[in-house]
This record gives structure tokens, C-alpha cells and sequence, in this order.
């Protein structure tokens, strides 16, 4: 950290906050202290200050006083640098604590942190945020390293390439992806979007990028359909109706998991004793013999038989 | 505060102004928790706020201020009044963390919740046009996890223990036990309920779409005073060193096994595989995980667990053979009697 920049941008931010005129940057040389006296230097240094501001998310102008003006000027409009007015009840500042909790340790928690700062430092009380007893702790985790760069893309509407292991790959493959948003569905991140090589609309798992994230287009060039919703995208990749339907014999005691989502149970009066006949629903063969395989020698699937055959093949593969 | 950069700290001071502006005058100690830096820090904050200057066209210093006596007043703050607006990943963090609350089981205030929405995303203006982009949808498997939630959240506030009937899949088990109901957690999306179980004797986490029953008894909850919650941020689940140290090997179709269980070490190997550890009190799930992946994923330590397995694998097989034959008609069917139990 550089005591003299935070300095030289603080001045910067001041100088530029009590203007109504916009200010050329010599005028601005002139009455913000730090800036070194070479051109050349000042003019790589001032802007590298202006990249530090908009990054930090201050509305920096660039405009001309009069149409015959030859350099732009500069300045930060009151009304567009300050967060308008902003009144929390108690009730609503607990929530809010709440809420900032909730990124503890993932990628937006710094983003959270901040929000927090500013909202303080617009009156609210920090007591407020504490409701006690604490009896619910939401959290959510950001573990992909993927999260970061895809959610600047999404924020800043630019396209991406990244490898992509689709599941059952064995080789990663080059995917390039406008990104439409990044949802978290039963505790994983997807980022939907327009996918680039396919012609069409695709979703990934976040956690199966391989590699890094980059940009391949400027900010803005990325556009949303109107009507795009990137949460039902997800939801339908995600899920497949249960619509056939299985014929179990299931140990006496056993398949809880089993038992509890079917159809009908009932004693097995033609089959061996000790077992019972469970009948249940299913969305696709592959998953539900990966189910059913889970119980072992409890569970025995009489219908349908590629489903039977499945499971054989499972427990052959075992012992392959 | 440790490594802050000049524009991370140039934020601060930018919040350091309106905060004592628009308290009139606060303690240098409550600043300093509230900005979660030293009561130093915050003094060469202010020092450094006093000394900025404008040299052009007229010299002058835009902020005025004092902390005499351990009391921060601004008796000049210029155009530095109000705090920056809400930028956009900071108006997304909290929209998206919302947004998700207001999904989740069981929480009564929905009244608050929705009026602090409103009144962010108006402060936010087109910040928060980007936090749509981001959805949490909270894992609710049918309505039944948010009438648990309503039941036990009404046992907390009035202090009564719970009976459960909760289904452990890796022991393929229902088990009855009395709970000590203390938070419900929501983490990744799913609801949990924390406790102290009377059964175990320990601090416990239970999912609730694995809760098959519940029941609120006239008892008194009474955790011991040694329970205490677990930090949620340190994660749900933590291996302990005494546990089984189990190595398995994933084909390209297997690797989301190292995806969804807390893996000690995760390393590829060629075409795709990968080779992954963890630890585990319990075997009993791996044995199963082993069925389900069949080809896909082979146990290669400890040697117990692995003709365990084989020994499972031969006797589910062995299920199949006698069925077949149990098909083709009523001798054999006979047979199957004592092969099949």
C-alpha cells in the first residue's frame, strides 16, 4: 500500500467532487498534490488513477465546457456519486446482516463487506445488524475457481473460452460462451448462456471447467435476450421427469431410501420370503441403477430389464 | 489490517467522512470495531483526511476534523458528505444473498425482507440490474422440508426438544433419536437442523430431506453447556485424522465423486482418471458408492474394504442368477428359497 497514491486519489476524488466545470487534466496537475512535474509520467500516471476510480466504482465524467474546447475535462457529478438516501429500520438492518453473512468466505464476500461499509456509513446502526438468538445461518460457498472470472463476465456482459470436461470425458474441450448468468442449483454453480460453437444454448457445471477462464471480447459485447431465464435454463438441464417406472424386490427391513418415494410396497406372496415387492418411479435407467446398486444384495430389480441388465452391469464391473 | 492496497484503503476513507458526518460525533473505539481496523489505523485514516489539500486555484483543505478526547467530529467534509453508491458486485452480493433468504424454509420475516429488497435495489439504481444474473435457488425436495422448518423453528423459539425418525443412506438405516433443536443452517442451498442429539451424545447436523418423521415432545430442550454450534464456515463435514484412510481410483465417468465428497487429496492420472482420498468413520457408504460406480471407480485401499466389496458385488449378482432362474418356472423357483435369504 502506498500512503502517497491513497493521498494523490483522495485529492483527485475531492477535487473532482467540487467542480461543476469539467476539469482538463493540467488543472487538475495544478491543484491535486503528487502528481510528478514530466509529462510523460504524469500522463501514464493520472491515468492509470482514472482506471483505480471507475474501478472502485466512482462515476468519473469526460466532457468538453464548451464545444470549442480542445482537451476533455473531468469531473464526478454530485448526484451520481452518492448513494441516495437509504433509511433502515432495525428489523430490516438484521436481515441485511443476515444477508452479508451469507458469502462469508466465497468469492463476493469482500463485495458484501463493502456494501456493509457504505450502508453504515449512510447512518446505519451496526447494533442493528445482530438480531439475537441467531436460530437460522445461511451460508454459500464459492469453491470453483471459475466463479470470479465468470461472474465479471456475466457483470460485464463480455463472451469467455475455457475447456470444458463434459461429464464422462475423458479430454477436455474448448468452449466459447456468451454468458447469460451464473445460478447455484442444489449447492453447485451453472453458467448459462449462448454457446458459440454449438449454435445454441448450453449450461455448465462450474466445478468441471478445467483451466482458466478468459475473455475473448471487449465489455458490452454480450447481449441477453429479452425473456432469457438463465434459472429455468439450469433447471431443465437439470432435471429429467420420473416417468417410467420399476419393479423392485427389496429385502424385509431394508431399501429405507427405497421405500420411502415409492409407489406401492407390498409382502412378496409369489416370490421367496422375507422380501418385498416395491414399485417406484424413475427419470432415466442410468441413474436409477446407480440408485439402485447402491443397496447392494437388499434390492433386486425384476422390470423393466434394461434396467436389470444395468445393475448387472454394475456389479460385474466390480468384480472386472 | 493486513496488505490493504491504496484503492482499498482510499474506499475506507471514503466511508470514514459520511459515517462521522452522519453520526455527528462517535467514539474513535466503536469506529474503529465497525471499520474492523486498530484504533491507530483509524487515527493515521483521520490524520491523512485532515491533511488533504488542494493546491489550484485557490489553496485550501476540503475536510476539517478532530478527535480530541477519543470523539471524532467533522466540522468540514465538503462534497464528501454522503458515501459513494452501492457499486455493482457490492449491490450483487447482497441482492443475490436476499434473494435467496427470501427462498428459504421457514423464515418469518418475510415483511422486512421484502421492504429491504425495494429499498436496495432503488438505492442500487442500475447496479442492481446485474445481480439477476446471479440465482440461488435454495434444494427444497417437495414441500415437506418447509413444514420441518416451520415446526422447528416454532421449537426453538419455545425451547422443546424434538424426536426424529432420520434416514442414514450409508447404513441404508432409520433411526429414532431425541434432539436438542439449537439452529437451522442452510448451506449450499440445503436446510440442515442443528443439535445436540441425546443419542449420540454430541453436537449433531441432520439434513432435513432425510427427516422421515418428526414429532415435538412436551420436554424441555436442555443442551449441555458444552454444546456449541459448529462454525459453518470452517465447512459441515471435517474429516478426523483417526478416521479410515480410503484411496480410490475414478474413471473420466467417476470424477464427480471427488466432486461431491470432501476429498484429503485429489491427483489425475491418464485419460481422464484421477486418483482420490478420503477419509471416512464409517465404511459402510464406500462399500455402497463401490456398487453404484461399478467399473467406474475401484477401492484400492485399505485391502478390507476391498474384498468387502467384491464380497458384496458376488452376493447382489448372486440375487440376479437365482431370479433368472426363478423366471423360468416353479422347480427353480423353489430353489431360489434358501439361495435368495
Amino acid at each position: 500500500m502506498s500512503k502517497r497514491k491513497t493521498e494523490r486519489l483522495l485529492g483527485l476524488v475531492v477535487c473532482l467532487l467540487s467542480t461543476s466545470r469539467y476539469l482538463t487534466a493540467d488543472q487538475i496537475r495544478q491543484a491535486v498534490p503528487g502528481y510528478p512535474e514530466q509529462d510523460e509520467l504524469f500522463k501514464r500516471m493520472f491515468e492509470r488513477d482514472k482506471e483505480d476510480l471507475r474501478d472502485l466504482g466512482v462515476p468519473l465524467e469526460t466532457g468538453l465546457n464548451h464545444p470549442f474546447d480542445d482537451d476533455p475535462g473531468y469531473r464526478i457529478r454530485q448526484q451520481a456519486y452518492e448513494l441516495p438516501e437509504l433509511r433502515l429500520e432495525a428489523d430490516e438492518a438484521a436481515v441485511l446482516g443476515l444477508a452479508a453473512r451469507v458469502w462469508q468466505r466465497a468469492e463476493l464476500a469482500g463485495a458484501a463487506a463493502g456494501a456493509l461499509l457504505k450502508l453504515r456509513a449512510a447512518g446505519m446502526d451496526a447494533a442493528d445488524e445482530q438480531p439475537a438468538p441467531q436460530v437460522i445461518e445461511p451460508r454459500l460457498g464459492t469453491p470453483e475457481p471459475a466463479f470470479g472470472p465468470l461472474w465479471e463476465a456475466v457483470r460485464d456482459h463480455r463472451p469467455v473460452t475455457f475447456s470444458y470436461r463434459a461429464a464422462g470425458r475423458s479430454e477436455p474441450q474448448l468452449r466459447e460462451l456468451e454468458p447469460w448468468g451464473v445460478v447455484n442449483r442444489h449447492g453447485r454453480w451453472y453458467v448459462a448462456g449462448w454457446d458459440r460453437g454449438r449454435d445454441d444454448t448450453r449450461v455448465f457445471r462450474l466445478g468441471r471447467i478445467a483451466g482458466a477462464v478468459k475473455f475473448c471480447g471487449p465489455p458490452g459485447s454480450v447481449t441477453v435476450p429479452d425473456g432469457a431465464d438463465v434459472r429455468e435454463l439450469v433447471r431443465d438441464w437439470d432435471s429429467v421427469p420420473r416417468e417410467h417406472t420399476a419393479v423392485l424386490r427389496v429385502r424385509s427391513g431394508t431399501g429405507v431410501g427405497l421405500r420411502q418415494h415409492a409407489v406401492s410396497v407390498r409382502a412378496d406372496e409369489t416370490g421367496p420370503p422375507g422380501w418385498d415387492l416395491v414399485t417406484t418411479r424413475f427419470a432415466d435407467v442410468g441413474s436409477f441403477a446407480d440408485y439402485a446398486a447402491w443397496f447392494g444384495s437388499d434390492a433386486v430389480i425384476l422390470d423393466p430389464p434394461d434396467l436389470r441388465e444395468a445393475v448387472i452391469a454394475r456389479l460385474k464391473g466390480v468384480l472386472a | 489490517m493486513s496488505a490493504v492496497t491504496s484503492t482499498e484503503r482510499l474506499q475506507r476513507l471514503l466511508a470514514l467522512v459520511p459515517y462521522v458526518v452522519s453520526r455527528k460525533v462517535v467514539g474513535l473505539a466503536e469506529t474503529a470495531a465497525d471499520f474492523g481496523v486498530s484504533e491507530r489505523e483509524l487515527v493515521d485514516d483521520l490524520n491523512l483526511l485532515w491533511c488533504v489539500e488542494l493546491r489550484a486555484p485557490d489553496p485550501y483543505c476540503p475536510i476539517d476534523l478532530s478527535y480530541e478526547g477519543g470523539e471524532i467530529v467533522v466540522s468540514q467534509a465538503e462534497s464528501m458528505g454522503r458515501p459513494l453508491r452501492l457499486a455493482v458486485d457490492e449491490a450483487s452480493a447482497l441482492l443475490v444473498a436476499l434473494r435467496m433468504l427470501a427462498e428459504l424454509p421457514g423464515l418469518e420475516d418475510r415483511s422486512a425482507m421484502s421492504r429491504l429488497i425495494a429499498k436496495l435495489e432503488a438505492a442500487a439504481g442500475e447496479a442492481a440490474s446485474a445481480s439477476a444474473q446471479v440465482a440461488v435457488q435454495v434444494d427444497l425436495q417437495g414441500d415437506g422440508t418447509e413444514i420441518l422448518a416451520a415446526q422447528i423453528r416454532a421449537a426453538i423459539a419455545a425451547g422443546r426438544r424434538l424426536h426424529l425418525r432420520y434416514y442414514v443412506p450409508g447404513r441404508d438405516e432409520a433411526t429414532e433419536r431425541d434432539v436438542d433443536p439449537m439452529r437451522l443452517l442452510v448451506v449450499e442451498g440445503r436446510p440442515y437442523l442443528e443439535g445436540w442429539c441425546l443419542r449420540a451424545e454430541g453436537m449433531r447436523v441432520f439434513r432435513l430431506d432425510r427427516v422421515l418423521a418428526l414429532t415435538v415432545l412436551d420436554q424441555a430442550s436442555a443442551p449441555p453447556p458444552e454444546a456449541t454450534p459448529v462454525d459453518v464456515d470452517q465447512g459441515l463435514f471435517r474429516p478426523s485424522p483417526d478416521d479410515v484412510r480410503v484411496e480410490l481410483e475414478l474413471s473420466a465417468e467417476g470424477r464427480w465423486v471427488a466432486e461431491d465428497y470432501p476429498c484429503e487429496s485429489v491427483s489425475d492420472l491418464p485419460d481422464g482418471r484421477l486418483r482420490v482420498v478420503l477419509r471416512t468413520p464409517d465404511t459402510e457408504w464406500v462399500r455402497r458408492l463401490a456398487l453404484r460406480l461399478g467399473e467406474d471407480g475401484r477401492v484400492i485401499a485399505p485391502p478390507e474394504l476391498v474384498a468387502e466389496i467384491r464380497d458384496a458385488a458376488t452376493a447382489a449378482l448372486a440375487n440376479y442368477v437365482v431370479l433368472s432362474a426363478a423366471a423360468r418356472g416353479p422347480p427353480a423357483k423353489t430353489a431360489c428359497r434358501g439361495a435368495a435369504v
